[in-house]
């Protein structure tokens, strides 16, 4: 025999939380009309201008310029990262010297423009083209591929030498004593216990590196390299057809978006250790 | 009074005033002022940059700021609309950029025209060009600035102005603007000394700026390396000029907290 012999009938569920109209909403969805809009006429313009021979005369320059921005920036990256450890470790060092020598070095590479420093190497040492066929090293300096890559590697070493320098000395003095007291020699102590805890602090400055060099290797384009900026100013410069320029943006655009997601992977990945 | 305010701006010209930079080589040397050298052109080349990059910024900034306050705002489209914009900016080259700016405009004023019925061949101030593209950019960086710097401020400081009795916009000018300039500066100089660098790009749409002066006189005198070494070294000056600068500035919007 229960106590209740009438049940409460069911009722309607309380009513949802009625989103406001505010000024935020009404400006964002009127941008993000705006951005719609641009879209829309971005694939308009791709699909009205649809020109078959354009498409298959500049679409394989397009590719080969692409390669040639990746393999550039690739390769300057990485001959960047092996001149930046010699820099960095004279920056840290306690020879008044070296230290001065390697803090000129980045400052000076850092605070000019890429473009300038392209000039200097391309045209600047191209005019002592006597004095380089006596040394030999004409061939390098004749060709603005390598200029190119020289530039690159002298300006991305320095800024990766900073971001080391930093990561280095961000490892507490502590792991360094704790290395010593268990007897490990300074050299493996440097490698098995500081590099590991330094190279992750680098880690998202280097991902940041890695974008801001594939957006500046469009400087080379000046000095006429064909890379995929090249190609879009010699594209643009038979057809004068504004597309050209939108293709570059959007190869450019998925391929620093891509590098940056790869990047975030790798970063949630190496750093699962250190999530609580 | 105009006469004698352009005399004394001459006597401080840094490069071809009475004790300009470029007088100390003579008046024979290949970058004396005047028409036996290139000094008075290289002298032009770096007043364009330096006004290009002082347009750009407050432009720059308030773009920046708009963006920074949309990133934060609690509607999720408004949200969507920032990334977009960021996202778009940061990852095309400055170079790219600012061609999209200079031509599309070009090709945009064109059809508005010819709509009208007006045919003509029109070009596009490099300058006005060069400093929308330079100012997309400078904002879409320094609103992930600003932004970071508006999450660094707790929330404690809004409902004391709540409390205080203060309207919305004068918390923000009252209380969260102060803190926001003095913890997003030292990431809005590196953006200055990035913008400086970049104002180099306008160079290649034909603006008369430091580069584009030496390249010129690296081409005339055949001496490239020369001309192109003191373009670096100009740039070198101006990027020093201006972290000594904006030391100063540091250190201002730092004075109360200096004494904790």
């Amino acid at each position: 025999m229960s106590a209740v012999s009438e049940l409460i009938p069911p009722r309607a569920p309380p009513p949802s939380a009625k989103v406001p109209v505010t000024a935020a909403r009404i400006a964002g969805i009127a941008v993000l009309i705006l951005w719609g809009l641009l879209g829309i006429g971005l694939i308009m313009t791709v699909i009205n201008g649809w020109d078959q021979t354009k498409f298959l005369r500049y679409g394989p320059r397009y590719l080969h310029g692409l390669w040639v921005t990746v393999s550039l920036v690739g390769l300057s990256v990485v001959l960047g990262a092996a001149l930046s450890l010699p820099v960095a470790f004279a920056r840290m060092s306690q020879n008044r010297v070296l230290n001065g020598i390697a803090y000129g070095y980045v400052y000076v590479f850092r605070s000019t423009p890429l473009l300038a420093q392209l000039f200097l190497i391309y045209y600047g040492l191209g005019s002592f083209r006597p004095e380089l066929e006596t040394v030999g090293l004409w061939w390098f300096f004749r060709e603005a591929w390598y200029c190119g890559l020289l530039s690159f590697v002298l300006n991305t070493a320095a800024y990766q030498a900073e971001i080391l320098r930093g990561a280095i000395q961000s490892v507490p003095r502590g792991q360094h004593e704790g290395a010593a007291a268990l007897g490990l020699s300074p050299s493996i102590a440097f490698r098995k216990i500081v590099m590991p805890q330094a190279l992750i602090v680098a880690l998202r400055p280097y991902g940041n590196e890695i974008v801001l060099m594939m957006k500046g290797s469009a400087v080379v384009a000046i000095v006429t390299v064909f890379d995929l900026m090249g190609e879009t100013r010699y594209a643009f410069s038979r057809t004068f057809d504004y597309q050209a320029y939108l293709w570059a943006a959007m190869f450019y655009l998925v391929m620093v978006e891509g590098l940056r997601q790869v990047w975030a992977r790798l970063e949630k990945r190496l750093t699962r250790h250190l999530r609580r | 009074m105009g006469g004698a305010l352009s005399a004394l701006l001459d006597g401080l010209d840094p490069f071809c005033g009475p004790v300009g930079l470029f007088r100390l080589f003579g008046a024979n040397s290949i970058i004396a002022c005047g028409d036996a050298g290139w000094g008075d052109e290289i002298a032009f080349g770096v007043k364009v940059t330096i006004s290009l990059a002082l347009a750009t910024v407050p432009v720059g900034l308030v773009l920046g700021f708009l963006i920074a306050l949309a990133a934060q705002s609690q509607d999720r489209l408004l949200r969507m609309a920032a990334g977009i914009y960021t996202t778009i900016f940061r990852g095309l080259p400055e170079l790219l950029t600012l061609f999209i700016v200079y031509y599309g405009a070009q090709i945009l004023v064109q059809s508005v025209l010819s709509s009208f019925g007006v045919e003509e061949r029109i070009e596009i101030n490099a300058f006005v060009a060069g400093m929308i593209a330079l100012a997309v950019v400078f904002s879409s960086y320094s609103s992930e600035v600003l932004l970071s710097a508006f999450r660094a401020i707790p929330r404690g400081q809004y409902e004391a102005g709540d409390a205080l009795g203060l309207r919305r916009h004068r918390t923000m000018r009252l209380i969260v603007l102060p803190q926001l300039i003095r913890i997003a500066l030292p990431g809005l100089t590196n953006l200055w000394l990035i913008l400086l660098k970049d104002t180099s790009y306008v160079s290649v749409v034909g603006l008369s700026d430091i580069l584009r002066q030496t390249g010129i006189a690296a081409r005339v005198s055949k001496e490239a390396f020369f001309f192109y070494f003191i373009a670096c070294l100009l740039y070198l000056i101006l990027a020093m000029i201006s972290s000594f600068g904006l030391g100063f500035v540091e250190r201002w919007a730092k004075r109360s907290g200096v004494s904790r």
